[in-house]
């Protein structure tokens, strides 16, 4: 190839401060100084933004209250009854997801959702933290969520061990979705980032491509973060309710 | 055959993973504008989970996707 294209250089780690304690790498890279970002974001939005509570909202002020009734209502329609108290792990979850999205959106960021490692943690968070509501609540019982009801006992034999392996497959087709919706997306940019160089004049066709493809991927994050938190609210209600 | 040309070889190949997200997509969104144009009253019911259909039919597309940017770059 002519060009030098290296579409993965953004995804790179880098440390920026270098901190190793006890036989640990703990130094703060690029992704941990994202996320401290991304958590500032949501608080100034939802703290600073929510401070002086107008009767008639500003623009931040509405936003704020626009994503609080979007998830109070996701909560609420997919969770069913008695998950009001999972609220704010499901309002964490989204905002942090969406905030980490969009800012991996702004060129020379860095987009954290993009390594599998992270969203396996928050897919791992979610399905260790439901498995452990479910057997609180339920029990022994909560095994009965592997039993489909109404069926002959010769098909349960088939049945169960496929209730099992899509129950624990879970964390993964969960992480696999967000990361590789990331990596795939800004790879693309980063390919026809790629094709503009070197090529004079005719660099404005891929320009053209990658200004669309931004609105895609601004598509793409937000219904990502989307889908993973009614994923968390669907596999809630299966914990609360057991079908 | 040699390294380099298999691996533009599989590329290839993996990209045909898109076409089950092409119709995947197509087939999410026939089906919400023909229920909405049989009953335009159930939009705002059925819209969330038309989404929520195309980012999954479109994440199983990209799993092809990302192999095929991972054959490319990385190996």
């Amino acid at each position: 190839m002519a060009l030098e294209i290296k579409p993965l250089e953004q995804f790179e780690v880098e440390r920026i401060i270098p901190l190793h304690i006890g036989g640990f790498d703990v130094s703060f890279t690029n992704s941990a100084l994202f996320m401290a970002i991304a958590v500032v974001v949501i608080v100034l939005l939802t703290v600073v933004a929510t401070r002086r509570e107008a009767l008639v909202p500003g623009r931040l002020q509405s936003l704020a209250e626009l994503s609080y009734e979007f998830v109070a209502d996701m909560v609420d329609t997919n969770a069913g009854h008695g998950a009001e108290p999972y609220f704010p792990f499901v309002f964490t979850l989204f905002m942090f997801i969406l905030a980490c999205n969009l800012l991996g959106l702004v060129p020379y960021s860095f987009t954290v959702t993009s390594h599998i490692i992270v969203t396996f943690a928050l897919a791992m968070l979610v399905f260790v933290g439901v498995t452990i509501i479910g057997i609180v609540k339920h029990g022994v019982h909560f095994l009965r969520l592997f039993v489909p009801s109404g069926v002959p006992a010769i098909l349960l034999l088939l049945l169960v061990p496929i209730e099992l392996l899509s129950y624990f497959i879970r964390p993964f087709t969960l992480s696999i979705r967000l990361f590789a919706n990331m990596l795939a997306g800004h790879t693309m940019l980063g390919i026809f980032g790629g094709f503009a160089a070197g090529v004079g004049l005719f660099a404005l066709f891929p320009v053209a491509i990658n200004i669309a493809l931004v609105g895609l991927e601004l598509l793409v994050a937000a219904l990502q973060a989307y889908v993973f938190a009614i994923l968390a609210c669907l596999y809630l209600r299966d914990a609360l309710h057991l079908h | 055959m040699d390294l380099a040309s298999a691996k533009m070889i599989g590329a290839g190949l993996a990209c045909i993973a898109l076409v089950g997200a092409g119709v995947g997509i197509g087939n999410v969104f026939s089906s919400l504008i023909a229920a909405v144009a049989r009953n335009p009253a159930a939009q705002p019911q059925v819209q969330p989970f038309a989404f929520l259909g195309f980012a999954l039919a479109e994440a199983t597309g990209l799993f092809g996707l990302a192999v095929a940017f991972l054959i490319l770059f990385v190996f």
